[in-house]
Protein backbone atom coordinates (compact mmCIF):
# COMPACT_ATOMS: atom_id res chain seq x y z
CA UNK A 1 0.00 0.00 0.00
CA UNK A 2 1.23 3.54 -0.71
CA UNK A 3 2.09 5.86 2.14
CA UNK A 4 -0.57 8.35 3.20
CA UNK A 5 1.96 10.41 5.14
CA UNK A 6 5.67 10.49 4.55
CA UNK A 7 7.66 12.70 6.88
CA UNK A 8 11.35 13.38 6.34
CA UNK A 9 13.53 15.22 8.87
CA UNK A 10 10.75 17.55 9.94
CA UNK A 11 12.11 20.23 12.28
CA UNK A 12 10.58 23.21 14.07
CA UNK A 13 12.41 25.61 16.33
CA UNK A 14 10.70 28.23 18.52
CA UNK A 15 13.34 30.66 19.72
CA UNK A 16 15.74 28.38 21.54
CA UNK A 17 13.31 25.46 21.93
CA UNK A 18 13.69 22.69 19.38
CA UNK A 19 10.04 21.62 19.47
CA UNK A 20 10.40 19.00 16.72
CA UNK A 21 13.84 17.64 15.97
CA UNK A 22 14.45 15.88 12.64
CA UNK A 23 11.40 13.65 12.88
CA UNK A 24 10.93 11.04 10.15
CA UNK A 25 8.21 8.42 9.86
CA UNK A 26 5.53 7.24 7.51
CA UNK A 27 1.90 6.22 7.81
CA UNK A 28 0.40 3.69 5.44
CA UNK A 29 -2.94 4.20 3.80
CA UNK A 30 -5.74 2.60 5.82
CA UNK A 31 -3.75 2.67 9.04
CA UNK A 32 -4.57 4.19 12.43
CA UNK A 33 -1.30 5.74 13.54
CA UNK A 34 -0.93 6.97 17.11
CA UNK A 35 1.53 9.72 17.94
CA UNK A 36 2.16 9.25 21.62
CA UNK A 37 4.08 11.47 23.98
CA UNK A 38 3.98 13.48 27.22
CA UNK A 39 3.01 17.16 27.35
CA UNK A 40 5.42 19.39 25.49
CA UNK A 41 6.89 16.53 23.47
CA UNK A 42 6.08 18.18 20.14
CA UNK A 43 2.93 16.32 19.11
CA UNK A 44 0.86 19.42 18.39
CA UNK A 45 3.70 21.15 16.59
CA UNK A 46 4.20 18.11 14.35
CA UNK A 47 0.48 17.83 13.63
CA UNK A 48 0.24 21.51 12.75
CA UNK A 49 3.14 21.20 10.32
CA UNK A 50 1.55 18.14 8.70
CA UNK A 51 -1.77 20.00 8.41
CA UNK A 52 -0.08 22.96 6.75
CA UNK A 53 -0.92 25.40 9.56
CA UNK A 54 2.70 26.30 10.34
CA UNK A 55 5.70 25.87 8.05
CA UNK A 56 8.57 23.63 9.16
CA UNK A 57 12.04 25.15 9.57
CA UNK A 58 13.45 22.23 7.65
CA UNK A 59 12.40 18.84 6.36
CA UNK A 60 9.36 17.93 4.34
CA UNK A 61 6.04 16.13 4.53
CA UNK A 62 4.21 14.42 1.70
CA UNK A 63 0.51 14.10 2.41
CA UNK A 64 -1.38 11.77 0.07
CA UNK A 65 1.15 12.42 -2.63
CA UNK A 66 1.25 16.21 -2.24
CA UNK A 67 4.06 18.16 -0.65
CA UNK A 68 2.32 20.16 2.09
CA UNK A 69 4.62 23.12 1.44
CA UNK A 70 4.44 23.18 -2.34
CA UNK A 71 0.85 22.09 -2.96
CA UNK A 72 -0.93 23.01 0.26
CA UNK A 73 -4.40 23.45 -1.23
CA UNK A 74 -4.39 20.09 -3.03
CA UNK A 75 -3.17 18.32 0.09
CA UNK A 76 -5.64 20.09 2.39
CA UNK A 77 -8.51 19.22 0.07
CA UNK A 78 -7.93 15.55 0.89
CA UNK A 79 -7.66 15.60 4.67
CA UNK A 80 -9.64 16.79 7.69
CA UNK A 81 -8.25 18.19 10.93
CA UNK A 82 -9.43 18.06 14.53
CA UNK A 83 -7.03 20.45 16.30
CA UNK A 84 -6.00 20.52 19.94
CA UNK A 85 -8.25 23.44 20.85
CA UNK A 86 -11.79 23.69 19.59
CA UNK A 87 -11.99 26.20 16.77
CA UNK A 88 -15.56 26.32 15.54
CA UNK A 89 -17.01 29.80 15.11
CA UNK A 90 -18.82 30.27 18.42
CA UNK A 91 -21.01 33.06 17.00
CA UNK A 92 -22.39 30.68 14.38
CA UNK A 93 -24.68 27.71 14.89
CA UNK A 94 -23.42 24.17 14.41
CA UNK A 95 -25.26 24.04 11.13
CA UNK A 96 -23.75 27.31 9.86
CA UNK A 97 -20.27 26.07 10.82
CA UNK A 98 -20.82 22.91 8.79
CA UNK A 99 -22.16 24.80 5.79
CA UNK A 100 -19.12 27.09 5.93
CA UNK A 101 -16.89 24.02 5.80
CA UNK A 102 -18.89 22.74 2.84
CA UNK A 103 -18.20 25.96 0.94
CA UNK A 104 -14.53 26.11 1.94
CA UNK A 105 -14.06 22.58 0.59
CA UNK A 106 -16.08 23.32 -2.54
CA UNK A 107 -18.90 20.84 -1.89
CA UNK A 108 -22.31 21.34 -3.47
CA UNK A 109 -24.85 22.62 -0.98
CA UNK A 110 -27.13 19.60 -1.52
CA UNK A 111 -24.29 17.25 -0.66
CA UNK A 112 -23.19 19.39 2.29
CA UNK A 113 -26.74 19.38 3.68
CA UNK A 114 -26.98 15.62 3.42
CA UNK A 115 -23.55 15.02 4.97
CA UNK A 116 -24.15 17.53 7.77
CA UNK A 117 -27.46 15.88 8.75
CA UNK A 118 -25.91 12.42 8.78
CA UNK A 119 -22.87 13.48 10.80
CA UNK A 120 -24.85 15.51 13.32
CA UNK A 121 -27.19 12.54 13.70
CA UNK A 122 -24.34 10.09 14.22
CA UNK A 123 -22.73 12.40 16.78
CA UNK A 124 -25.93 13.14 18.67
CA UNK A 125 -26.09 16.86 17.84
CA UNK A 126 -29.01 16.99 15.44
CA UNK A 127 -31.55 18.48 17.87
CA UNK A 128 -29.18 21.32 18.74
CA UNK A 129 -27.94 22.10 15.26
CA UNK A 130 -29.48 25.59 15.23
CA UNK A 131 -28.00 26.63 18.53
CA UNK A 132 -24.92 28.85 18.63
CA UNK A 133 -21.74 26.95 19.44
CA UNK A 134 -21.16 29.34 22.36
CA UNK A 135 -23.73 27.38 24.36
CA UNK A 136 -22.11 23.99 23.66
CA UNK A 137 -20.31 21.90 26.27
CA UNK A 138 -16.71 20.89 25.64
CA UNK A 139 -17.76 17.42 24.53
CA UNK A 140 -20.37 18.78 22.13
CA UNK A 141 -17.86 21.23 20.66
CA UNK A 142 -15.41 18.42 20.09
CA UNK A 143 -18.05 16.29 18.36
CA UNK A 144 -18.95 19.25 16.16
CA UNK A 145 -15.29 19.80 15.27
CA UNK A 146 -15.10 16.16 14.25
CA UNK A 147 -18.19 16.58 12.08
CA UNK A 148 -16.60 19.68 10.50
CA UNK A 149 -13.43 17.72 9.76
CA UNK A 150 -15.42 14.91 8.15
CA UNK A 151 -17.90 16.87 6.07
CA UNK A 152 -15.92 16.57 2.85
CA UNK A 153 -15.29 12.83 3.33
CA UNK A 154 -11.52 13.11 3.71
CA UNK A 155 -9.25 10.15 2.98
CA UNK A 156 -7.06 11.13 5.89
CA UNK A 157 -7.94 12.54 9.29
CA UNK A 158 -5.61 14.34 11.72
CA UNK A 159 -6.72 14.45 15.34
CA UNK A 160 -4.77 16.19 18.11
CA UNK A 161 -5.69 14.64 21.46
CA UNK A 162 -9.32 14.21 20.39
CA UNK A 163 -10.59 12.78 23.67
CA UNK A 164 -8.45 14.72 26.14
CA UNK A 165 -10.60 16.06 28.98
CA UNK A 166 -13.90 14.84 27.51
CA UNK A 167 -16.83 13.16 29.22
CA UNK A 168 -17.22 9.40 28.82
CA UNK A 169 -20.15 9.66 26.44
CA UNK A 170 -18.35 11.97 24.00
CA UNK A 171 -15.18 9.89 24.22
CA UNK A 172 -17.01 6.66 23.40
CA UNK A 173 -18.91 8.28 20.55
CA UNK A 174 -15.74 9.69 19.02
CA UNK A 175 -13.68 6.51 19.38
CA UNK A 176 -16.38 4.31 17.89
CA UNK A 177 -16.83 6.72 14.97
CA UNK A 178 -13.08 6.64 14.35
CA UNK A 179 -13.12 2.83 14.25
CA UNK A 180 -16.02 2.84 11.77
CA UNK A 181 -14.29 5.41 9.58
CA UNK A 182 -11.12 3.38 9.55
CA UNK A 183 -13.01 0.22 8.65
CA UNK A 184 -14.41 2.15 5.69
CA UNK A 185 -10.88 3.00 4.59
CA UNK A 186 -10.01 6.34 6.20
CA UNK A 187 -6.41 6.74 7.32
CA UNK A 188 -6.19 8.21 10.81
CA UNK A 189 -3.31 10.07 12.46
CA UNK A 190 -3.97 10.86 16.08
CA UNK A 191 -1.92 12.22 18.92
CA UNK A 192 -2.53 11.24 22.51
CA UNK A 193 -0.78 11.07 25.83
CA UNK A 194 -2.99 8.17 26.80
CA UNK A 195 -1.16 4.86 26.38
CA UNK A 196 -4.35 2.84 26.86
CA UNK A 197 -6.18 4.74 24.15
CA UNK A 198 -3.31 4.27 21.72
CA UNK A 199 -3.16 0.61 22.58
CA UNK A 200 -6.87 0.03 22.02
CA UNK A 201 -7.17 2.01 18.82
CA UNK A 202 -3.92 2.14 16.87
CA UNK A 203 -2.28 -0.26 14.47
CA UNK A 204 1.05 1.42 14.99
CA UNK A 205 2.37 4.04 17.35
CA UNK A 206 5.27 6.42 17.31
CA UNK A 207 6.53 7.68 20.65
CA UNK A 208 7.90 11.20 20.73
CA UNK A 209 9.82 12.78 23.55
CA UNK A 210 11.48 16.20 23.55
CA UNK A 211 10.88 16.50 19.83
CA UNK A 212 12.47 13.19 18.87
CA UNK A 213 10.90 9.89 17.92
CA UNK A 214 12.16 7.33 20.42
CA UNK A 215 10.13 4.31 19.34
CA UNK A 216 8.05 3.30 16.36
CA UNK A 217 6.23 -0.01 16.47
CA UNK A 218 2.99 -1.92 16.97
CA UNK A 219 1.47 -1.05 20.35
CA UNK A 220 1.66 -4.66 21.57
CA UNK A 221 5.42 -4.67 21.19
CA UNK A 222 5.81 -1.36 22.99
CA UNK A 223 3.49 -2.55 25.68
CA UNK A 224 5.56 -5.67 26.12
CA UNK A 225 8.62 -3.49 26.64
CA UNK A 226 6.76 -1.42 29.17
CA UNK A 227 5.24 -4.38 30.97
CA UNK A 228 8.71 -5.44 31.94
CA UNK A 229 8.83 -2.37 34.12
CA UNK A 230 7.01 -2.28 37.45
CA UNK A 231 6.57 0.18 40.23
CA UNK A 232 6.14 -0.65 43.87
CA UNK A 233 5.12 1.83 46.52
CA UNK A 234 6.25 1.08 50.04
CA UNK A 235 6.35 2.90 53.36
CA UNK A 236 8.17 1.92 56.54
CA UNK A 237 7.52 2.44 60.23
CA UNK A 238 10.54 4.75 60.56
CA UNK A 239 13.12 6.58 58.45
CA UNK A 240 15.43 4.40 56.41
CA UNK A 241 18.44 5.59 54.36
CA UNK A 242 17.89 5.97 50.60
CA UNK A 243 21.18 4.25 49.70
CA UNK A 244 20.10 1.12 51.55
CA UNK A 245 17.07 0.82 49.26
CA UNK A 246 18.89 1.74 46.09
CA UNK A 247 21.53 -0.92 46.84
CA UNK A 248 18.98 -3.75 46.77
CA UNK A 249 19.52 -5.95 43.71
CA UNK A 250 17.03 -5.38 40.86
CA UNK A 251 16.11 -1.82 41.95
CA UNK A 252 16.25 0.54 38.96
CA UNK A 253 15.31 3.66 40.91
CA UNK A 254 13.99 4.62 44.33
CA UNK A 255 12.25 7.97 44.82
CA UNK A 256 10.88 9.51 47.95
CA UNK A 257 7.26 10.73 47.54
CA UNK A 258 5.80 12.07 50.78
CA UNK A 259 6.25 9.38 53.41
CA UNK A 260 6.42 6.65 50.76
CA UNK A 261 9.09 5.26 48.52
CA UNK A 262 8.44 4.55 44.84
CA UNK A 263 10.68 1.84 43.49
CA UNK A 264 10.92 0.65 39.90
CA UNK A 265 12.07 -2.81 38.97
CA UNK A 266 11.84 -5.37 36.22
CA UNK A 267 11.05 -8.24 38.57
CA UNK A 268 8.16 -7.41 40.86
CA UNK A 269 8.07 -10.72 42.69
CA UNK A 270 11.77 -10.74 43.54
CA UNK A 271 11.66 -7.16 44.76
CA UNK A 272 8.74 -7.76 47.11
CA UNK A 273 10.61 -10.72 48.64
CA UNK A 274 13.71 -8.56 49.00
CA UNK A 275 11.75 -5.76 50.66
CA UNK A 276 10.29 -8.13 53.19
CA UNK A 277 13.74 -9.49 53.93
CA UNK A 278 15.11 -5.93 54.11
CA UNK A 279 12.51 -4.88 56.69
CA UNK A 280 13.29 -7.93 58.81
CA UNK A 281 17.05 -7.24 58.70
CA UNK A 282 16.59 -3.54 59.53
CA UNK A 283 14.02 -4.30 62.19
CA UNK A 284 11.52 -1.89 60.68
CA UNK A 285 7.82 -2.52 59.96
CA UNK A 286 6.33 -2.26 56.47
CA UNK A 287 3.32 0.08 56.85
CA UNK A 288 1.99 -0.05 53.27
CA UNK A 289 2.99 -1.95 50.15
CA UNK A 290 1.32 -1.39 46.78
CA UNK A 291 2.12 -2.50 43.26
CA UNK A 292 1.40 0.17 40.63
CA UNK A 293 0.67 -0.19 36.92
CA UNK A 294 3.53 1.11 34.79
CA UNK A 295 2.99 4.81 34.13
CA UNK A 296 3.52 6.43 30.81
CA UNK A 297 6.47 8.32 32.22
CA UNK A 298 8.13 5.06 33.19
CA UNK A 299 7.46 3.84 29.69
CA UNK A 300 9.04 6.89 28.16
CA UNK A 301 12.03 6.68 30.45
CA UNK A 302 12.41 3.09 29.54
CA UNK A 303 12.01 3.62 25.83
CA UNK A 304 14.33 6.60 25.74
CA UNK A 305 16.96 4.63 27.58
CA UNK A 306 16.62 1.75 25.13
CA UNK A 307 16.70 4.11 22.19
CA UNK A 308 19.96 5.67 23.34
CA UNK A 309 21.68 2.31 23.89
CA UNK B 1 -12.91 20.97 -10.14
CA UNK B 2 -9.38 22.10 -9.41
CA UNK B 3 -9.42 23.18 -5.75
CA UNK B 4 -6.36 25.36 -6.24
CA UNK B 5 -7.74 26.99 -9.39
CA UNK B 6 -8.55 30.67 -9.51
CA UNK B 7 -12.32 30.44 -9.86
CA UNK B 8 -12.63 27.85 -7.11
CA UNK B 9 -10.53 30.00 -4.75
CA UNK B 10 -12.67 33.05 -5.53
CA UNK B 11 -15.77 31.02 -4.71
CA UNK B 12 -14.21 30.06 -1.38
CA UNK B 13 -13.40 33.74 -0.72
CA UNK B 14 -17.09 34.38 -0.96
CA UNK B 15 -17.67 31.81 1.80
CA UNK B 16 -15.20 33.74 3.97
CA UNK B 17 -16.96 37.02 3.15
CA UNK B 18 -20.37 35.63 4.09
CA UNK B 19 -18.94 34.34 7.36
CA UNK B 20 -17.45 37.78 8.09
CA UNK B 21 -20.70 39.56 7.35
CA UNK B 22 -22.61 37.18 9.58
CA UNK B 23 -20.20 37.30 12.48
CA UNK B 24 -18.58 40.72 12.41
CA UNK B 25 -20.84 43.08 10.46
CA UNK B 26 -24.45 42.13 11.20
CA UNK B 27 -23.98 42.90 14.85
CA UNK B 28 -25.90 45.51 16.80
CA UNK B 29 -22.98 47.77 17.76
CA UNK B 30 -21.36 47.63 14.34
CA UNK B 31 -24.57 48.48 12.50
CA UNK B 32 -25.40 51.25 14.94
CA UNK B 33 -21.91 52.69 14.50
CA UNK B 34 -22.21 52.36 10.74
CA UNK B 35 -25.53 54.15 10.51
CA UNK B 36 -25.09 56.74 13.22
CA UNK B 37 -21.62 57.79 12.19
CA UNK B 38 -22.75 59.47 8.96
CA UNK B 39 -25.72 61.04 10.72
CA UNK B 40 -23.51 62.57 13.39
CA UNK B 41 -20.95 63.66 10.85
CA UNK B 42 -23.72 65.45 8.98
CA UNK B 43 -24.82 67.22 12.13
CA UNK B 44 -21.28 68.21 13.01
CA UNK B 45 -20.64 69.51 9.51
CA UNK B 46 -23.90 71.42 9.31
CA UNK B 47 -23.38 73.10 12.66
CA UNK B 48 -19.64 73.60 12.34
CA UNK B 49 -18.73 75.31 9.11
CA UNK B 50 -21.28 77.49 7.47
CA UNK B 51 -18.91 79.31 5.17
CA UNK B 52 -18.55 76.30 2.82
CA UNK B 53 -21.41 75.18 0.59
CA UNK B 54 -23.44 72.09 1.49
CA UNK B 55 -22.46 70.30 -1.72
CA UNK B 56 -18.78 70.59 -0.80
CA UNK B 57 -19.38 69.34 2.71
CA UNK B 58 -21.46 66.39 1.58
CA UNK B 59 -18.73 65.26 -0.79
CA UNK B 60 -16.24 65.20 2.04
CA UNK B 61 -18.77 63.47 4.20
CA UNK B 62 -19.42 60.71 1.68
CA UNK B 63 -15.68 60.30 1.35
CA UNK B 64 -15.25 59.97 5.09
CA UNK B 65 -18.22 57.64 5.49
CA UNK B 66 -16.84 55.23 2.94
CA UNK B 67 -13.29 55.47 4.20
CA UNK B 68 -14.17 54.89 7.84
CA UNK B 69 -16.72 52.15 7.31
CA UNK B 70 -14.63 50.17 4.81
CA UNK B 71 -11.69 50.20 7.22
CA UNK B 72 -13.68 49.94 10.47
CA UNK B 73 -13.87 46.23 11.10
CA UNK B 74 -11.46 44.45 8.79
CA UNK B 75 -8.17 45.30 10.56
CA UNK B 76 -9.41 43.47 13.67
CA UNK B 77 -10.66 40.29 12.00
CA UNK B 78 -7.32 38.48 11.88
CA UNK B 79 -6.43 39.36 15.50
CA UNK B 80 -9.89 38.25 16.63
CA UNK B 81 -9.68 35.02 14.74
CA UNK B 82 -6.12 34.41 15.83
CA UNK B 83 -7.21 34.74 19.43
CA UNK B 84 -10.27 32.51 18.95
CA UNK B 85 -8.16 29.95 17.03
CA UNK B 86 -10.62 30.02 14.14
CA UNK B 87 -7.78 31.31 11.99
CA UNK B 88 -6.10 27.96 12.51
CA UNK B 89 -9.24 26.33 11.17
CA UNK B 90 -9.06 28.48 8.02
CA UNK B 91 -5.36 27.74 7.70
CA UNK B 92 -6.04 24.00 7.63
CA UNK B 93 -8.77 24.38 4.97
CA UNK B 94 -7.98 24.24 1.25
CA UNK B 95 -8.03 28.00 0.79
CA UNK B 96 -5.03 30.21 0.11
CA UNK B 97 -4.08 33.18 2.29
CA UNK B 98 -4.78 35.41 -0.70
CA UNK B 99 -8.33 34.06 -0.93
CA UNK B 100 -8.93 34.58 2.79
CA UNK B 101 -7.70 38.17 2.52
CA UNK B 102 -9.85 38.67 -0.57
CA UNK B 103 -12.89 37.34 1.31
CA UNK B 104 -12.31 39.80 4.15
CA UNK B 105 -11.99 42.56 1.56
CA UNK B 106 -15.28 41.63 -0.09
CA UNK B 107 -17.08 41.85 3.25
CA UNK B 108 -15.69 45.26 4.13
CA UNK B 109 -16.31 46.52 0.59
CA UNK B 110 -19.99 45.56 0.84
CA UNK B 111 -20.33 47.08 4.29
CA UNK B 112 -18.67 50.30 3.13
CA UNK B 113 -20.91 50.56 0.08
CA UNK B 114 -24.06 49.92 2.11
CA UNK B 115 -23.36 52.61 4.70
CA UNK B 116 -22.17 55.09 2.07
CA UNK B 117 -25.39 54.69 0.12
CA UNK B 118 -27.26 55.64 3.31
CA UNK B 119 -25.12 58.78 3.50
CA UNK B 120 -25.87 59.62 -0.12
CA UNK B 121 -29.58 59.16 0.49
CA UNK B 122 -29.46 61.50 3.50
CA UNK B 123 -27.71 64.04 1.27
CA UNK B 124 -30.42 63.73 -1.36
CA UNK B 125 -33.06 64.24 1.34
CA UNK B 126 -31.31 67.43 2.38
CA UNK B 127 -31.97 68.73 -1.13
CA UNK B 128 -28.71 67.98 -2.94
CA UNK B 129 -28.98 67.15 -6.60
CA UNK B 130 -27.03 64.23 -7.96
CA UNK B 131 -25.62 65.27 -11.33
CA UNK B 132 -23.51 62.25 -12.29
CA UNK B 133 -24.97 59.12 -10.75
CA UNK B 134 -22.88 56.67 -12.76
CA UNK B 135 -19.62 58.40 -11.90
CA UNK B 136 -20.63 58.35 -8.25
CA UNK B 137 -21.49 54.63 -8.32
CA UNK B 138 -18.27 53.73 -10.12
CA UNK B 139 -16.30 55.88 -7.68
CA UNK B 140 -17.95 54.30 -4.64
CA UNK B 141 -17.35 50.79 -5.93
CA UNK B 142 -13.72 51.39 -6.78
CA UNK B 143 -12.92 53.36 -3.64
CA UNK B 144 -14.66 50.74 -1.48
CA UNK B 145 -12.31 48.12 -2.90
CA UNK B 146 -9.33 50.42 -2.40
CA UNK B 147 -10.23 51.29 1.20
CA UNK B 148 -10.93 47.69 2.13
CA UNK B 149 -7.44 46.84 0.87
CA UNK B 150 -6.13 49.61 3.15
CA UNK B 151 -8.12 48.06 6.00
CA UNK B 152 -6.43 44.72 5.41
CA UNK B 153 -3.05 46.42 5.07
CA UNK B 154 -3.56 47.86 8.55
CA UNK B 155 -4.05 44.27 9.77
CA UNK B 156 -0.62 43.13 8.60
CA UNK B 157 1.30 43.44 11.91
CA UNK B 158 0.89 39.89 13.26
CA UNK B 159 -0.55 40.68 16.67
CA UNK B 160 -3.45 38.77 18.13
CA UNK B 161 -4.53 41.69 20.30
CA UNK B 162 -7.34 43.51 18.48
CA UNK B 163 -7.00 46.70 20.55
CA UNK B 164 -3.38 47.18 19.44
CA UNK B 165 -4.31 47.03 15.81
CA UNK B 166 -7.33 49.34 16.29
CA UNK B 167 -5.09 51.91 17.96
CA UNK B 168 -2.53 51.69 15.18
CA UNK B 169 -5.16 51.98 12.48
CA UNK B 170 -6.68 55.10 14.07
CA UNK B 171 -3.23 56.66 14.11
CA UNK B 172 -3.01 56.17 10.37
CA UNK B 173 -6.62 56.76 9.37
CA UNK B 174 -7.24 60.14 10.98
CA UNK B 175 -4.26 62.00 9.53
CA UNK B 176 -5.20 60.64 6.12
CA UNK B 177 -8.57 62.37 6.35
CA UNK B 178 -6.93 65.74 6.95
CA UNK B 179 -4.76 65.60 3.87
CA UNK B 180 -7.49 64.47 1.48
CA UNK B 181 -9.30 67.69 0.66
CA UNK B 182 -12.24 66.95 2.89
CA UNK B 183 -12.06 69.96 5.19
CA UNK B 184 -10.04 72.21 2.95
CA UNK B 185 -10.75 72.31 -0.80
CA UNK B 186 -7.74 71.20 -2.86
CA UNK B 187 -7.71 74.61 -4.60
CA UNK B 188 -6.99 76.33 -1.29
CA UNK B 189 -4.26 73.96 -0.16
CA UNK B 190 -0.65 75.10 0.19
CA UNK B 191 1.99 73.34 -1.92
CA UNK B 192 3.10 70.95 0.80
CA UNK B 193 -0.57 70.16 1.44
CA UNK B 194 -1.06 69.25 -2.20
CA UNK B 195 2.07 67.11 -2.13
CA UNK B 196 0.52 65.10 0.68
CA UNK B 197 -2.97 65.07 -0.83
CA UNK B 198 -1.90 63.37 -4.07
CA UNK B 199 -0.55 60.48 -1.99
CA UNK B 200 -3.93 59.74 -0.46
CA UNK B 201 -6.48 57.68 -2.40
CA UNK B 202 -9.21 59.40 -0.42
CA UNK B 203 -8.36 62.63 -2.28
CA UNK B 204 -9.35 61.17 -5.64
CA UNK B 205 -12.54 59.64 -4.31
CA UNK B 206 -13.60 62.91 -2.67
CA UNK B 207 -12.86 64.67 -5.94
CA UNK B 208 -15.10 62.23 -7.80
CA UNK B 209 -17.93 62.67 -5.31
CA UNK B 210 -17.63 66.43 -5.59
CA UNK B 211 -17.87 66.17 -9.35
CA UNK B 212 -20.97 63.96 -9.02
CA UNK B 213 -22.77 66.49 -6.84
CA UNK B 214 -21.47 69.86 -8.09
CA UNK B 215 -20.09 69.22 -11.55
CA UNK B 216 -16.74 70.76 -10.57
CA UNK B 217 -13.57 68.94 -9.65
CA UNK B 218 -9.87 69.48 -9.27
CA UNK B 219 -8.52 66.55 -11.29
CA UNK B 220 -10.12 65.05 -14.39
CA UNK B 221 -12.58 62.18 -13.83
CA UNK B 222 -10.49 59.63 -15.78
CA UNK B 223 -7.46 60.67 -13.76
CA UNK B 224 -9.30 60.18 -10.47
CA UNK B 225 -10.49 56.76 -11.59
CA UNK B 226 -7.07 55.72 -12.85
CA UNK B 227 -5.45 56.86 -9.61
CA UNK B 228 -7.96 54.88 -7.54
CA UNK B 229 -7.36 51.83 -9.71
CA UNK B 230 -3.61 52.02 -9.29
CA UNK B 231 -3.95 52.41 -5.53
CA UNK B 232 -6.40 49.48 -5.39
CA UNK B 233 -4.12 47.17 -7.35
CA UNK B 234 -0.99 48.14 -5.44
CA UNK B 235 -2.66 47.88 -2.01
CA UNK B 236 -4.40 44.61 -2.83
CA UNK B 237 -1.26 42.97 -4.14
CA UNK B 238 0.74 44.39 -1.23
CA UNK B 239 -1.65 43.23 1.46
CA UNK B 240 -1.89 39.73 -0.01
CA UNK B 241 1.86 39.43 -0.26
CA UNK B 242 2.43 40.68 3.28
CA UNK B 243 -0.31 38.53 4.83
CA UNK B 244 1.09 35.48 3.14
CA UNK B 245 4.37 36.16 4.90
CA UNK B 246 3.00 37.04 8.33
CA UNK B 247 0.20 34.45 8.56
CA UNK B 248 2.39 31.70 10.10
CA UNK B 249 3.39 34.13 12.86
CA UNK B 250 -0.24 34.35 13.98
CA UNK B 251 -0.56 30.62 14.60
N1 LIG C 1 3.89 28.85 19.19
C1 LIG C 1 4.88 28.46 20.00
N2 LIG C 1 5.80 29.34 20.42
C2 LIG C 1 6.81 28.96 21.22
N3 LIG C 1 6.98 27.72 21.68
C3 LIG C 1 6.08 26.78 21.32
C4 LIG C 1 5.00 27.10 20.46
N4 LIG C 1 4.25 25.98 20.26
C5 LIG C 1 4.88 25.01 20.96
N5 LIG C 1 5.97 25.48 21.60
C6 LIG C 1 6.91 24.68 22.43
O1 LIG C 1 7.27 23.54 21.68
C7 LIG C 1 7.30 22.39 22.50
C8 LIG C 1 6.36 21.34 21.97
O2 LIG C 1 5.02 21.76 22.16
P1 LIG C 1 3.78 20.97 21.62
O3 LIG C 1 4.00 20.60 20.21
O4 LIG C 1 2.57 21.79 21.91
O5 LIG C 1 3.78 19.66 22.52
P2 LIG C 1 2.63 18.61 22.80
O6 LIG C 1 1.52 18.84 21.85
O7 LIG C 1 3.30 17.28 22.61
O8 LIG C 1 2.20 18.80 24.22
C9 LIG C 1 6.97 22.86 23.91
O9 LIG C 1 8.17 23.07 24.58
C10 LIG C 1 6.26 24.17 23.69
O10 LIG C 1 6.47 25.03 24.76
MG1 LIG D 1 -0.44 19.21 22.27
Amino acid sequence: MPDAIEVTDLTKIFGTTVAVDHVSFSVKEGEIFGFLGPNGAGKTTTTRMLAGVIPPDSGSAMILGHDIQREPVLAKQEFGVVPETSNAYTDLTAWQNLMLMGELYGISSARATERASNLLGALGLLERKDQKVQAYSKGMKQRLILAMALLHEPRLLFLDEPTSGLDVQSTQMILSLLRDLNRAGTTIFLTTHNMEEANRLCHRVGIIRSGRIVALDAPEKLKAAIDRLHRIEVSFGREIPAEALARLPGVLSADRIGDKWQITTENRDALIRLLVQFSREQGVAIVTLNTLAPSLDDAFLRLTREASL
Amino acid sequence: MNPAGFSEQVRRSWAVAKKDIRIYYIKGPVLIFGIFMPVFLFLAFLMGSRQLPLAFLVSGLVGMALFFTATAVSPAIFPWEGQAKTLERLASCPITVEAIVFGDMIASTLFGIGITLITVIIGLFLGLSLLHAITLCAGILLAACCFSAIGMLLAVPPTNTPSNIMMLSSLIKFPLVFISGIFIPLEQMPHWGMALAVCSPLTYFTDLVRYSFTGTNYFQVPFDIAALMVFTIVFTAGTMYLHKRTMPKRM
